[in-house]
């Protein structure tokens, strides 16, 4: 059986890498801004490991994450590649770590399936994946900010892009 | 037959109670319960609310304080106790015989169940606890057979629980050492079997080796499903060749088997996975209320598609019909 999670297909990570990150990083830094302001709760819950660094590694994107939940000053960056000095490096598609988040995908049948890879300090892993589940965190909503009512409509095209490339990469590979 | 649903957060109680869990069971965030976890359990605010949630909705909350108190530490565990008490839990689930004896003594009302931990695996041990401590349920080891529960049921008055979904714990509950022997810290005393504090993952050419302490624990080819870094499901090589010792990677799913244990006289029917996420909460439980439903009217059991929720994706009815190797 193993895995059952779809992989974005390669032609987005082909247009997206040479795109610079700097213009993602404000918005990174906006998105744990107003986590940290609707889910004070994910802080209590890491207690000691909000201390830690987290690299986060979408093994379908050409980019990768760096959090550090720090309880005064969270952090989230985007990096080319991971830094090695962190505590944790969790990796999977973009689809499994999005789908943890929302709390669609259980963290143990992914580790089962081999969809999700980590490595690291296993205690800090846990504590993130258990405050996240509990704090019911909604990213896209929270991505959109003041624009969240919009979120079906934006989902169902973001949803209906990812299904066009595929369809267009699977013809382009055939060919 | 009850549904008795795992939580580990307030989240996930919530998810089990709209899931259709007719209780649900869940412990406080430190070693008074057998899933000491990192950032899992409630606090004392948190239980309360989850209590009223789960009330307000029909539901049950049973609190698990099922770990072994230790000697010079006990307020921890009493403090635990009347806490779940004034929270008004409607059962507590209790391993040790001091704590039962405390529980009984200090708040006679409370309704007491017996947890796996306990190890009461025949008729004697739980007449000891029913008449002793006066609990009303006791939850059994995975051990036994269907044959055996029934006759268990039979000879005593108290309400039996088993295990339909979930982690297997192959061993002696409450007994089991091989964590403490691994790492110090045990299920038992700790609320921790192989604590995440111990266990590492390396990737190495696609295989993913865990280690526990100083032990490997299995190396999982690349496509390979993989399971928990437990000594009881690690692969070894001995004398007699390289293998699984005790148990392989499986998780027990007994929805096949659920007519055999209602008319084996069983009351309640629980699900592990206090560490599992919403997704898996909501899911299984969701899944067994469907089959509890199809049982009640009836109709054929269908046995979900669950398998992926498995440790290493694959699911057994263990020791329900076992057959020794």
């Amino acid at each position: 059986m193993l895995s059952t999670v779809p992989t974005l297909p390669p032609i987005i990570a082909l247009a997206i890498r040479p795109l610079p990150l700097m213009p993602l990083q404000p918005l990174l830094a906006l998105l744990v801004q107003r986590i940290k302001q609707h889910h004070p709760g994910i802080f209590e819950r890491l207690d000691c490991h909000a201390e830690k660094r987290f690299g986060i590694d979408p093994t379908d994107l050409p980019f990768a994450f760096v959090l550090e939940p720090q309880r005064l000053r969270p952090r989230l960056f985007a990096v080319r590649t991971l830094p090695t000095d962190l505590d944790v490096r969790i990796g999977g598609s973009f689809a499994c770590l999005t789908g943890l988040i929302d709390g669609d995908l259980d963290g143990d049948a992914l580790f089962f399936s081999r969809d999700v890879v980590i490595e690291g300090d296993i205690e800090a892993v846990l504590a993130l994946r258990n405050a996240i589940d509990d704090a019911q965190v909604d990213m896209l909503g929270e991505a959109l900010g003041p624009l969240s009512q919009w979120k079906g409509p934006v989902r169902r095209i973001l949803e209906e892009i990812v299904r066009v490339l595929t369809l267009f990469d699977r013809i382009a590979t055939r060919a | 037959m009850e549904l008795i649903c795992p939580a580990g957060t307030p989240a996930a109680l919530r998810v089990a109670v709209e899931a259709g869990a007719d209780a649900v069971y869940c412990g406080f965030r430190d070693e008074t319960n057998a899933r000491n976890f990192p950032g899992l359990n409630f606090n004392r605010d948190e239980l309360r609310t989850a209590i009223r949630f789960a009330h307000q909705r029909g539901a049950k909350v049973l609190v698990a304080i099922n770990t072994f108190p230790r000697a010079g530490a006990l307020s921890l565990w009493h403090e635990a106790v009347r806490d779940a008490v004034e929270a008004e839990a409607d059962a507590l689930i209790l391993a040790d015989i001091g704590l039962l004896d405390y529980a009984r003594r200090r708040y006679p009302k409370q309704r007491l169940h017996v947890s796996v931990q306990a190890a009461a695996a025949n008729p004697d041990a739980i007449r000891f606890y029913t008449e002793m401590f006066g609990v009303r349920r006791v939850v059994l080891p995975r051990v036994l057979t269907v044959q055996e529960i029934a006759a268990i049921t039979k000879e005593t008055v108290c309400e039996t629980e088993v295990f339909v979904f979930g982690g297997l714990c192959v061993m002696a509950e409450g007994r089991c050492s091989l964590s403490s022997y691994a790492t110090g810290k045990s299920p038992n005393m700790q609320g921790v079997c192989s604590p995440a504090s111990h266990v590492k993952y390396e990737a190495r050419n696609g295989r993913i080796v865990s280690r526990l302490g100083d032990f490997t624990i299995n190396a999982f080819e690349k496509d390979e499903p993989a399971g928990y870094p437990t000594l009881c499901k690690g692969r070894f090589a001995t004398e007699h060749g390289a293998g699984y010792i005790f148990e392989e990677p499986v998780s027990l799913d007994a929805a096949v088997i659920l007519p055999a244990l209602r008319d084996a006289g069983v009351t309640a029917l629980k699900i592990e996975g206090r560490q599992r996420s919403r997704a898996y909460i909501e899911g299984v439980v969701r899944s067994f209320r469907a089959a509890l439903e199809a049982l009640d009217a009836g109709m054929p059991v269908e046995t979900a598609a669950l398998a992926r929720m498995a440790e290493g994706q694959t699911s057994t009815v263990g020791a329900y019909r076992k057959t020794w190797r």
